[in-house]
């Protein structure tokens, strides 16, 4: 199993050389869907080369660095991380929704920003170190 | 730290999310959360990922968000500021007027968040707000995928490997001392606050370690 780190998830996939991998497993990670005009999520989709595609599978870090996101992998090329691309940080913090999250608090309970809506929101962090 | 704050206004519709940037875990935090005997909620937030998603870079910072979920005050430096440069590091002392200053800027700082929360004050225009962001250039994204990686090889007994994750991290995004320190954290518990440190903060010469917020 291939251990794959998204900016919030983990998953193990059955993967071969590097991340070529079933539709199926592409899509649980990373939500896009592979159609016949590219990796597709909602109304966008991303236009895959040829050299991206095979039977029933599907390159998934070249989608993604297509898509704008790092590609990191592991000394031992067991786990990777794909990192959100800029410009969706970017373009998600313009908008100025505050990006949501789930987070546990100390005992485990989790938590999410949304569950504060109609509150004003003093968000802060801080760290021991 | 928030507690008075939260205390005065939770009856305003209010409330205050503390997000422990920590690594290490929940058991690391609790002391000082227990201390703080707060009764909003304290969040652990092992890999970062609220770094990642308001492009945050030290601790402490804060965002403001109002009813409708949106940003009024993009990240700022929350109460914190410079003048700890100026100490003495070996008895580890502020001079009485830095000391003075430093704790004037911090009531400034909460002061405005009271007027926010009763008045509305200080919550910027969308345009103004807007020019405030950060920018994530694909530099940093890619050390924040690295960062979470290192963060993913350290937890799993991978020290080496995860090291040189986040040195990279570092390498790519310097501005990020919440990587950079996170990183020293991990391999020893202090070595955030070491002379290497020092030396660091020191090398920013005129630049900010906490920039002021504009209020």
């Amino acid at each position: 199993m291939t251990k794959i780190l998204t900016p919030t998830a983990e998953h193990d996939v059955a993967a071969r050389d590097g991340l070529w991998m079933s539709p199926a497993d592409a899509e649980t990670v990373t939500g896009w869907m592979l159609k016949p005009e590219g990796m597709c999520r909602a109304e966008a989709c991303v236009p895959l080369p040829a050299s991206a595609v095979g039977t029933n599978e599907v390159d998934l870090a070249a989608f993604w660095t297509r898509l704008g996101g790092p590609v990191i992998v592991s000394d031992k090329r067991d786990v990777w991380a794909l990192g959100a691309p800029a410009d969706e940080r970017n373009a998600a913090l313009e908008g100025l929704a505050a990006p949501d999250f789930t987070l546990p608090d100390v005992n485990g309970v989790p938590r999410s920003l949304s569950q504060l809506r109609g509150k004003k929101v003093f968000l802060a962090t801080w760290a021991s170190w | 730290m928030w507690q008075q704050l939260y205390s005065e206004l939770k009856d305003n519709n209010f409330m205050v999310v503390a997000v422990a940037e920590e690594s290490r875990g929940a058991d690391h935090a609790r002391p000082w959360i227990d201390q703080a005997k707060s009764d909003y909620w304290q969040l652990i937030d092992t890999e970062h990922r609220l770094e990642d998603l308001y492009n945050l870079v030290n601790v402490p910072q804060a965002v403001w968000i109002d009813e409708q979920g949106t940003i009024v005050r993009p990240p700022e430096t929350a109460g914190s500021t410079d003048h700890f440069r100026r100490m003495d590091l070996k008895t580890r002392t502020m001079s009485p007027k830095d000391q003075e200053e430093r704790l004037a800027a911090r009531t400034a700082y909460m002061d405005a968040v009271r007027a926010w929360v009763t008045t509305g004050k200080y919550a910027l225009a969308a345009n103004a707000a807007r020019a405030t962001l950060p920018k994530v250039t694909p530099e940093m994204a890619e050390a924040r995928a690295r960062f979470r990686l290192g963060v993913w090889l350290r937890a799993n007994g991978r020290v080496a490997e995860g090291d040189k994750q986040m040195a990279e991290a570092s390498r790519l995004y310097p501005d990020s001392w919440s990587m950079w320190r996170q990183a020293a954290d991990l391999d020893e518990v202090g070595k955030a606050s070491s002379l290497e440190f020092w030396n660091r903060v020191q090398a920013l010469g005129d630049k900010p370690y906490y920039p002021p917020p504009r209020l």
